[in-house]
């Protein structure tokens, strides 16, 4: 059988949007990720990422705005960093840094979303259950 | 018998000191050999105390050596390797074999050299390794107080000096204090800008520093248009102008045009008021030196009996 | 505050391997300031460590627990009931939180998860940099107040080396020249003339180098001094 592997997305809520149009034009997203709803990619933190992983994701992914439209303007430049540091972690754990990706995205993008979405799973069955 | 060195300068002859950098190893042939190619062109030769923290032959050593082939060494003393207690004790022995002339240098951080984690001693910096050789000679004690029974009364002190690091205007005020703890000679940075170090010995004139000290002006000979880049680029504390960079990349025989660069810079600096002598630093390239003290007219060296 | 760094976590796993159950100690002063050993750094690092050994079919059981200050013992006292429970204690506190705990409990073996680096500030956001290094004799009036022994890297005490351009030291370029900061205070203070001074030979053993170094104030002692 293949492997699900399991995805957790915290996203921001204006990106939030884009998933739900996603569903409600019937644009299928993978049913093996799960959806955290942020107030702003800029409230992601490190022990969430990391909890993540602890609960069993094989894969996670923080979604925020496009760099420059942030509604809380750094926000998702703050996101990205929290990122990037996490991947360090990862790495010095010996956990491949890949599983761990950052997008960016607009509330109107719903096809953009449901590729990220596609592409993260993808990627995450090509290396496997993370244990 | 007194320092070589004091007696050319102190008869206002224009002296010449050159750095010899001994070997990373115990071969005594090497300095032997550089001694030998250097005796004649020099009142006086520095020997570098690990330069650049790179693990060398004792400059002690390598100073006795020297003395044993009858010429007169300057020993560098860095205080990034000992602390006051080494120091004192390497100076007696130093001064047991002959030196008299002691050079003293804060020394190049531990970073650049070849044991870049090692721990930097620095217990007292160049200043007060100046004013400790001092008290040692003149007032007879060592740092911490106790009599020396035969001091060192012929020890002649050096110190260098930076006319171009930065803060510019804290230059001359250092070099007073250096004067003041007790330098009797200082050696300077290597000078390719000539305007900045005309500038700075001005503000050292109107201190009245050069009636203090002899300033011995340095000279470093540039071997090829890639070295002067380099230390224009990457080397903190040197000051090399555009214009020799330029000059160096369009010659047609890169080490002639380095030795008249050399010459012209030496020319100059018989020209200003209250610098007394120039010191060579031919880093690798010691072969070049009796050329040049030849060409710039400084051949033969004083005699004195 | 004292500034201090998460050690690798290789390190700390070679530590803490052979124990079954560890108790993981924050601290909620000057680490946390700092981001090293604060409730947060602890949960990261208890989280990481599960995922490490997840990763490795190992499992070792964490209590994370943060106290006030881990340099008093009023404070590491609390540890005693989580301490009973475990194998073996992982400090996130400063060195001096490690020590205390040890003293506390000398029984328990006790490692530290931070390397503790330097007195210091925070500087900006995620900055923070040495100013002091304690060296029990202060010359910060002679200085325009900032000081060479902790901020120059030759730890001169009478000028800057040749090594100084445009305000930066030879060792590194983003490292400020401290004689030059000391040069601009003084100018700004107008007294320049302060630089004309000759510091003297310090007396190190006032620093570390007399051995470990106590402060007694015997009007406030409960038990008898000497």
């Amino acid at each position: 059988m293949e492997f699900e592997p399991e995805i957790v997305i915290f996203c921001c809520q204006y990106c939030t949007e884009a998933a739900d149009t996603a569903g409600a034009s019937h644009l299928g997203y993978p049913a093996n990720i799960k959806l955290m709803e942020l107030p702003c990619s800029g409230k992601i933190s490190i022990i969430y990422l990391l909890k993540a992983f602890e609960e069993g994701a094989d894969g996670v992914c923080v979604i925020g705005c496009e760099e420059g439209a942030c509604h809380f303007l750094r926000g998702n430049l703050r996101a990205k960093k929290v990122v990037e540091y996490t991947q360090k972690i990862l790495e010095e754990i010996g956990i491949n840094k890949e599983r761990l990706k950052m997008f960016n995205l607009s509330s109107l993008e719903s096809q953009k979303f449901v590729q990220i979405s596609k592409e993260i799973t993808e990627k995450i069955r090509e290396l496997g259950p993370i244990f | 018998m007194e320092s070589n060195l004091k007696k050319v300068l102190e008869k206002g002859e224009f002296a010449v000191t050159v750095e010899l950098g001994p070997p990373k190893d115990s071969r005594r042939g090497i300095i032997e050999r550089k001694g030998e190619l250097l005796k004649d062109y020099a009142d006086a030769i520095n020997v570098t105390d690990n330069q650049t923290a790179i693990v060398r032959m004792s400059s002690i050593a390598a100073c006795a050596i020297l003395k044993q082939m009858g010429i007169e060494p300057v020993m560098q003393m860095v205080c990034r390797d000992r602390n006051r207690i080494a120091m004192q004790s390497d100076i007696f022995g130093a001064y047991a074999l002959g030196v008299k002339n002691i050079l003293c240098l804060s020394g190049d951080h531990q970073k650049f050299g070849n044991h870049p984690t090692s721990k930097g001693v620095f217990d007292i910096d160049s200043t007060q390794l100046i004013q400790m050789v001092k008290k040692m000679r003149d007032e007879g004690e060592v740092l911490g107080g106790d009599k020396i029974k035969e001091p060192p009364h012929l020890l002649f002190i050096g110190a260098a000096a930076n006319p171009f690091a930065d803060p510019f205007e804290f230059r001359a005020i250092r070099l007073a204090k250096k004067i003041r703890a007790g330098a009797n000679f200082i050696q300077t940075q290597a000078v390719f800008n000539v305007e900045k170090f005309k500038e700075w010995m001005k503000m050292v004139r109107d201190k009245g520093l050069d009636k203090k000290v002899y300033i011995l002006a340095g000279i470093i000979p540039i071997k090829s248009a890639r070295m002067a880049a380099y230390m224009k680029e990457e080397v903190a504390g040197l000051n090399v102008p555009q214009e020799i960079v330029d000059r160096m990349k369009g010659a047609a025989d890169a080490k002639k045009e380095g030795m008249r660069i050399s010459l012209e810079i030496i020319e100059q600096m018989k020209s200003i008021k209250g610098v007394h002598g120039i010191h060579i630093m031919a880093v690798g390239w010691e072969k070049i030196v009796p050329s040049i003290v030849d060409d710039a007219g400084l051949f033969p060296r004083p005699k004195f009996t | 505050m004292i500034i201090a760094e998460r050690k690798p976590i290789k390190e700390i796993e070679k530590m803490i391997m052979p124990y079954k159950k560890v108790l993981i100690v924050g601290c909620n002063t000057c680490v946390t300031i700092c981001m090293a050993g604060g409730e947060k750094e602890v949960d990261i690092l208890a989280s990481s460590l599960n995922l490490l050994f997840k990763s490795k079919h190992k499992e070792i059981e964490f209590i994370k627990r943060v106290v006030e200050r881990q340099c008093e013992k009023e404070f590491v006292e609390e540890l005693k009931e989580d301490i009973a429970s475990v194998e073996a204690v992982l400090s996130l506190g400063c060195g001096v939180g490690v020590q205390k705990i040890v003293e506390v409990f000398p029984h328990i073996p006790v490692y530290p998860g931070l390397n503790t680096k330097s007195i210091g500030a925070p500087e900006e956001e995620g900055v923070w940099k040495e100013k002091c290094v304690a060296c029990g004799d202060c010359i910060l009036d002679k200085t325009g107040g900032i000081c060479p022994i902790a901020r120059c890297s030759k730890k001169l005490l009478n000028g800057p080396c040749g090594g100084s351009q445009d305000g930066k030291c030879e060792i590194d370029k983003n490292l400020d020249c401290a004689w030059q900061l000391i040069y601009d205070r003084l100018k700004l203070l107008g007294k320049l003339d302060q630089l004309e001074e000759i510091i003297p030979v310090r007396d190190w053993s006032k620093a570390n180098d007399g051995g470990p170094r106590e402060v007694i104030r015997e009007d406030v002692r409960l038990k008898n001094g000497k």
